[in-house]
């Protein structure tokens, strides 16, 4: 079959972003053309304004060399504009005469800039901000001539008019609006900002519209008039009023537009061949001028155009920054508030300082930094997830720093780090490495630093940093990485939705799972198959079908794999309770096998480490105790305290409790680890209060708390509620546990899960709904009956093959040889 | 170009889990890492990640890669190479699937590198 024609008119940002997603799905399913009137490859059209300023060149916003579309076999017509589009025929028409044939066409003219209809408009020196050319002439007039005149005080505005100053010209910046940046800002901040940018020397006419421009006899622009008759001199005007979304040529070929190519949420128009992507499109009747929101569309118009049919665009809440440098302002969402709205406000004025902050409902929906915008990313990615605030309200306006970070998340810190300081621990990457790879090889997201440099793509802990670095990086062209992203690269489905399929297509099998949800890999990756693994055995237990080699090592071989490919075993010790025989034991053990290390554990056991693989099955026999899961998405340890047994302020008997949770949850698989802790007063000595769930006695009865977390972010568990009975605590907590089980997504803590769902959920579904909660209760021991001990279930024979090596002798010389073959 | 090799059986095909792994203990040698990522396709690794020395053999098995256990390298089942950004090389040995059993590069085992002049070359050891 011959290749499908796939043609882009329009060699922008979004057109050629598309055309990467896609060759990144399809490679060579498509024979692409691509028309651009500029005459040159695409580049970053926001990095303009440094090369307006002077700290950047053209060479250095150059996205794609012409060497990627000849690599990629795309056929490029650079300096061609497309005239006209045969949609019977399917074909586009350059002026030059130059045509091309289509079975898809993909839509990315981008925008114009708005020139004011006045007179004057098409005198020599007035010019738009829009591109490369532009740019140049902006640099080449500032050489000789002297005074500008921005019309237009919004973020391209201000960033022609920064760039102007520096080159030498005296700028002014005439506005309509009352103060600057009315769509990014309150007039608060815009107020600050005037005042710093005058500091640098801009001026500002503000509340005024431009009438006319007046010309010279050689009919160059000499001074702009405004509307109250004041008239200033002027020997360069920017017009930077606004953008309209360049849709001439769809309107001409009848393409239905409405301030904007009109596309669906596949980015398709009303011709169902025909695409749009970018400024042009105009989606759920917004059309929109940042490169965030059509990187988006960019992603879902490839997944459409590969034909995998799967990808949605849903909108996009955006972010702004002004690229000036030595100027930090930051804004999102709802910033001005009103109408009912909470606003949080810290105003130093003296320091430059300013932070707003917006709510309504309890969630945060708009943020206006001025002066320190380290927090922007943070705010913004609350506003994206919309998560409850509750508690902490009082902290919000403080930052991230204010939230109890133990980690190396700091904020404030990206911009002042060294190029050589160290930005995740795990992987030895250094700030100046993520820098160069941002700036080298282009990258925007998150996701892409992981992957090409490996920074926070371990434990997590250094996301926030790189997120900051990012943004440093990128200004507002930075993409936070969505919560609703695809699992990994294998699909487009989020979490949620392959839950959501499993649990209604009652998919029990790896290879139907797959299938089913079109997967793109033959059977997956070591990122999506350990998830789809746990979700189908929580959803059908005793159905489906557990894959071994679909869990991580430790989970297969029931031991945790060490630095030198030993294992350690840590047996179970129900409440951190044991007995004389049973150390020694496991003294014998460790001495028979020669174990390296023998060592009591943060979760109150004994860890043997350094285990030959090939022993393992030997040590659990010889231990005859239980596995303490000390290597899985599960159980592991419920920590105790003596209690009322044995200490002088315990209220009830804590160790018992705990042995019984214990007992209760033993061989539970979870989406991530589990701890719990029993108590036996408000002192608390098992740490109850950093743990899954945990527990703390009082004279009448158990508190349950939930959603602690000891780990890489301390997060201290939240009160869920108050019992009397330890059938109770079983109850209550064994509720908890399975709705986590059920809903949090592969590799979430609870902490993350009730951050999402939020604790007034949990409360409804496990305090309130009694039936609830004994329905979740009852699908919790029903999962957990029955459940053999993995070590016993070895020791009887079960998986011998993973533990026991194949072997040959030394290898024997080619005389030898037990076969002799020709080779082909 | 032909030329005469020997082989050596090392186990039924069976006896490697599909999309998994067996390591086959050498007295004196390194040893060697068996995959199988699909029911009729095997190939043979030093069981080295090229990064730290991870036993590749423990790692989750897809595609063609093979993922390791220890830092999450992905390392490519029929080169050898690690995918990018990681760079780095596991030894490959060439291995045959016949008649349901697989053999080994005699060889190669011996490190008769001259015979073996497919395979790669071993990767410096790391500290
Ligand atoms: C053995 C032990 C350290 C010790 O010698 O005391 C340990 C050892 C490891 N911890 Fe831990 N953690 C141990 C108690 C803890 C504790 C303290 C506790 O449980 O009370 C914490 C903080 C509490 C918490 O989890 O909320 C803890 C927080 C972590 C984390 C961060 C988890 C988080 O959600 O933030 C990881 C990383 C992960 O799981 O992804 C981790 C991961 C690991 C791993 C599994 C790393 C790995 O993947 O190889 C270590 C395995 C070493 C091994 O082979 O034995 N370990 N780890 C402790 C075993 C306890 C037990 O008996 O089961
Ligand atoms: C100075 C400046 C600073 C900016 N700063 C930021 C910022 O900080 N953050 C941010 O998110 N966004 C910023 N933007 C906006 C961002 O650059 C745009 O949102 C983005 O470039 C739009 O991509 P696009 O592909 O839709 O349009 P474009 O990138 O404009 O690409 C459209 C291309 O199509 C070509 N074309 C049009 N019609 C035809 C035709 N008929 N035939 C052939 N070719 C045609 C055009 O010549 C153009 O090259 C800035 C823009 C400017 C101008
Ligand atoms: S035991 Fe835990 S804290 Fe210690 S090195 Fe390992 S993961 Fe880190
Ligand atoms: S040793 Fe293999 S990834 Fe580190």
């Amino acid at each position: 079959m011959k290749q499908p024609r796939l043609v882009v008119v329009g060699n922008g940002m979004a057109g050629i972003r598309t055309l990467e997603e896609l060759l990144k799905l399809a490679p060579g399913m498509y024979d692409i053309t691509v028309f651009g009137a500029e005459p040159y490859p695409n580049y970053n059209r926001i990095l303009l304004s440094p090369v307006l300023a002077g700290e950047q060149d053209f060479d250095d916003i150059v996205l794609n060399p012409l060497s990627w579309y000849a690599d990629n076999g795309i056929t490029l017509h650079l300096g061609k504009q497309v005239t006209r589009i045969d949609r019977a025929r399917r074909r586009v028409l350059a002026a030059d005469g130059t045509e091309a044939g289509y079975d898809r066409l993909l839509l990315a003219t981008g925008s114009l800039p708005f020139i004011l209809p006045i007179p004057g408009k098409d005198l020599k020196g007035v010019i738009g901000y829009r591109d490369i050319d532009d740019t140049r002439t902006m640099i080449e007039a500032a050489k000789v001539k002297r005074r500008a005149v921005v019309i237009g005080g919004g973020l391209l505005g201000l960033e022609a008019a920064n760039g102007l100053m520096l080159r030498g010209m005296e700028v002014t910046v005439v506005h309509l609006a009352g103060w600057l940046l009315e769509r990014q800002l309150d007039p608060v901040a815009g107020a600050m900002l005037q005042a710093s940018l005058e500091a640098r020397g801009l001026q500002f006419r503000l509340d005024t519209s431009t009438s006319a421009i007046v010309g010279n006899e050689a009919g160059e622009v000499a001074a702009v008039r405004f509307s109250n008759g004041d008239e200033i001199p002027a020997d360069l005007v920017v017009m930077a009023a606004g953008i309209r979304p360049n849709t001439a040529l769809a309107q001409e070929a009848g393409i239905h537009c409405n301030r904007g190519i009109v596309v669906n949420d596949s980015l398709q128009t009303y011709d169902p061949r025909v695409y749009a992507v970018g400024e042009c499109a105009s989606h759920r009747g917004v059309a929109y001028g940042l490169v965030a929101p059509l990187f988006e569309q960019a992603k879902v118009c490839a997944n459409h155009l590969a034909t995998f049919g799967i990808g949605i665009y849903r909108g996009s809440t955006v972010s702004t920054k002004l690229k000036v440098t030595g100027i930090d302002l930051f804004s999102a969402g709802d910033f001005m508030g009103g109408d009912g709205a909470e606003e949080i406000v810290l105003s130093d004025p003296g320091a430059g300082l300013y932070r707003k902050l917006v709510i309504r409902d309890d969630r945060l929906v708009g943020a206006c930094l001025y002066g320190d915008t380290s927090d922007g990313a943070w705010y913004f990615k609350q506003i994206k997830d919309g998560t409850a605030i509750g508690e902490r309200r009082d902290t919000l306006a403080f930052g991230e720093l204010a939230m109890g970070e133990s980690g190396t998340a700091g904020q404030d810190r990206a911009a002042a780090m060294a190029d050589a300081d160290e930005v995740c621990g795990c992987n030895g990457v250094c700030k100046g490495t993520i820098v160069k790879a941002v700036r080298e090889q282009g990258l925007f997201t998150v996701d892409e630093v992981k992957k090409h440099t490996k920074a926070a793509s371990s434990c997590g802990s250094c996301t926030g940093l790189v997120e900051q670095i990012l943004m440093n990086c990128l200004g507002s062209n930075f993409q936070e990485t969505p919560k609703t992203k695809a699992i990994c690269g294998c699909t487009d489905r989020t979490h949620g939705e392959v839950r959501q399929a499993i649990r209604e297509h009652r998919l029990v099998s790896h290879a139907q799972a797959y299938a089913f949800m079109e997967w793109r890999t033959p059977n997956g990756c070591a990122t999506c198959r350990p998830a789809i693994n746990y979700y189908m055995l929580s959803t059908w237990p005793r159905e489906a079908i557990d894959d071994p080699q679909s869990r991580f090592i430790n989970e297969r071989a029931h031991a945790n794999i060490q630095k030198d490919g030993t294992f350690s075993v840590v047996p179970q010790m129900k409440g951190g309770v044991t007995s004389p025989s049973e150390l020694r034991r496991i003294a014998d053990v460790a001495e028979k096998y020669k174990v390296r290390m023998v060592k009591v554990t943060g979760g109150q056991r004994i860890d043997l480490l350094g285990v030959k693989k090939e022993d393992l099955v030997d040590v659990w026999r010889d231990l005859g105790m239980k596995s303490g899961h000390a290597y899985g998405k599960s159980i592991r340890t419920v920590k105790t305290c003596v209690g009322s047994e044995f200490c002088r302020f315990g209220t009830q008997d804590s160790t018992r409790m705990g042995i019984e949770l214990e007992t209760m949850l033993a061989n539970m698989w979870s989406p991530h680890k589990v701890k719990l802790a029993v108590s036996g007063c408000p002192r608390n000595c098992a740490e109850s209060g950093i743990k899954d769930v945990g527990i703390i006695a009082v004279d009448s009865g158990w508190e349950i708390h939930v959603g602690g977390n000891g780990g890489i972010r301390t997060e201290v568990a939240r009160f869920l509620c108050k019992v009397r009975t330890p059938e109770e605590v079983k109850e209550y907590t064994g509720a908890f546990l399975q709705l986590y089980r059920e809903e949090a997504y592969y590799l979430d803590r609870t902490v993350h899960y009730i951050e999402r769902v939020g604790l007034d959920y949990i409360r409804r579904k496990v305090v309130e709904d009694a039936d609830n909660r004994r329905a979740l209760y009852e699908r919790l021991l029903f999962a957990l009956e029955g459940l053999p001990d993995p070590w016993a279930e070895r020791v009887a024979g079960a998986q011998a093959r993973e533990y026991a090596p194949l072997a040959v002798g030394p290898a024997a010389p080619p005389a030898r040889a037990i076969a002799v073959t020709l080779e082909d | 170009m032909d030329r005469i090799d020997a082989w050596l059986r090392v186990c039924a095909i069976e006896e490697i889990p599909v999309l998994g792994a067996r390591v086959l203990r050498r007295g004196d040698g390194d040893d060697i890492a068996l995959f199988r990522p699909a029911p009729d396709r095997v190939f043979a690794l030093a069981d080295r990640c090229p990064h730290k020395g991870g036993p590749l053999s423990q790692g989750i098995v897809a595609g063609d890669t093979v993922t390791c256990p220890l830092h999450g390298w992905n390392i490519q089942l029929d080169s050898g190479q690690a995918c990018a950004p990681d760079v780095g090389c596991a030894r490959r040995y060439p291995v045959q699937l016949r008649d349901g059993h697989v053999w080994l590069s005699l060889f190669a085992l011996a490190g008769e590198e001259a015979h073996a002049a497919s395979a790669a070359p071993a990767p410096e050891a790391t500290a």
